[in-house]
């Protein structure tokens, strides 16, 4: 399953149970293109464990603000609503995998 | 699974060795790590590269190289290379998933990467204010105070496109003198958005729980220490060369650049080219890379049939 995006109105209910990865993304950002496919990918494996989910910066400024986010890629990971875990820039899959595993 | 040719990196040097690989029908193996498209992916309009009169965006020139390496049959693995065997041949390759390849000849052209100061607050900031992608990150500084150091032309170039953002844009470098070309140090000179603080080295970012609150440095003219406020602080001190996954099995120079035989782009191990930045301390342009991975795919070329000779020898 791909990545789904999500928006500022859903966001706290999209975070808000279990573990969700989130990344904050734009189109004009050439590493998040990198980001994209290997979630992608992280998303069908993981299955039923975790959601990984992605918000557009430029048309949902809130959610990026509220968490402060100043770079992209940068990914959250929220654990029933709390965030738990915060990477910026491109990391390895495995790296992504090991992160969601430990939330 | 084997290749006759594996190709380490996408940047212009990898993507032109493809291209000539591809057409020479060795079908290579290019494994794209964490920038794909390297640098040029993260600048913006590119006005120095032949036949562009209008001049083209990065991402779309490398967008382009990547299809015309595709068009000729390359395959494109993402990855990323976390050790290499070159005591025997064929070479050995470790993934960072586990897997493993093996390819008769290597090309490596995993670029360079953009430094850090190595200063206290730089590290644990990153991406709360400390940003070395200023087309990725710019945007998050609508109205703020932002700091670029550096003093080469990257420096003037993101200077120039963080003012479309910020109120105001302070550029720092620790000589009096920019390494800049001409031409880019008059264009940022002439830009009223951007102040200047040259002759200062910096010592320290300093944050607050909301990110950067500024940097702390030494005016070297004074030897006094200097507290210059901004919400965002921007990397563009130069590159380092991406070498560290082959172990010290490649002789380098002093600042880490591999070594090829001058003209060409043999390593010190046969078999093994290495081209673009990784082994270019001095061009590190677009078209000097590409230029040098169309020598290296040559290279190989004609390493491969020199062996295919000796096998029905």
């Amino acid at each position: 399953m791909s990545v789904q995006p999500i928006t500022d109105a859903i966001f706290q209910n999209e975070t808000a149970a279990g573990t969700v990865l989130v990344d904050f993304w734009a189109p004009w950002c050439g590493p998040c293109k990198i980001v994209a496919p290997i979630l992608d990918e992280l998303s069908t494996e993981i299955g039923d464990k975790a959601k990984i989910v992605k918000i557009n910066v430029d048309d949902n400024p809130e959610s990026a603000a509220k968490y402060n986010v100043m770079s992209i890629p940068t990914l959250l990971i929220f654990k029933d609503g709390q965030v738990v875990n915060q990477l910026v820039g491109v990391q390895p899959k495995v790296l992504l995998e090991a992160a969601i595993k430990q939330a | 699974m084997h290749y006759k040719a594996i190709i380490i990196g996408t940047g212009p040097a990898g993507l032109t060795a493809a291209i000539y690989l591809a057409r020479a029908n060795v079908t290579p193996l290019v494994i794209e790590g964490i920038q794909p498209g390297g640098q040029l992916t993260t600048t913006t309009e590119v006005d120095n590269f032949p036949g562009f009169p209008d001049g083209i965006m990065g991402p779309e020139l490398m967008d382009n190289m990547r299809k015309q390496a595709l068009r000729f049959g390359a395959t494109i693995q993402s990855g990323l290379v976390t050790g290499v065997d070159m005591s025997n041949r064929p070479f050995t390759l470790f993934l960072e998933d586990g897997s493993k390849l093996t390819a008769d000849s290597l090309i490596i052209s995993t670029g360079a990467s953009a430094k850090k100061l190595g200063i206290p607050g730089e590290a644990e900031n990153i991406g709360r204010g400390v940003s070395t992608c200023a087309t990725c990150d710019g945007f998050f500084f609508r109205n703020k105070r932002i700091i670029v150091i550096g003093g080469g032309d990257t420096a003037m170039e993101e200077a120039k496109f963080l003012t479309r953002f910020a109120s105001e844009v302070r550029v720092v470098h620790r000589r009096n003198e920019l390494k800049a070309s001409k031409i880019m140090q008059d264009h940022a000179r002439g830009n009223e958005k951007i102040a200047w603080s040259l002759n200062r080295t910096p010592l320290e970012v300093t944050a607050g729980p909301m990110g950067v609150s500024g940097l702390k440095v030494r005016n070297n003219e004074t030897g006094e220490e200097e507290l210059l406020e901004a919400d965002g602080i921007f990397l563009a001190i130069g590159h380092t060369p991406n070498t560290g996954f082959l172990g010290g099995q490649l002789p380098t120079d002093e600042l880490g650049y591999l070594q090829v035989i001058s003209g060409t782009s043999q390593t010190a191990i046969p078999g093994v080219f290495a081209c673009g930045d990784v082994q270019d301390r001095i061009y590190r342009q677009a078209i000097t890379s590409a230029g040098s991975g169309c020598m290296a795919a040559l290279d190989a070329e004609r390493f491969l049939s020199e062996q295919t000779l000796h096998i029905f020898a």
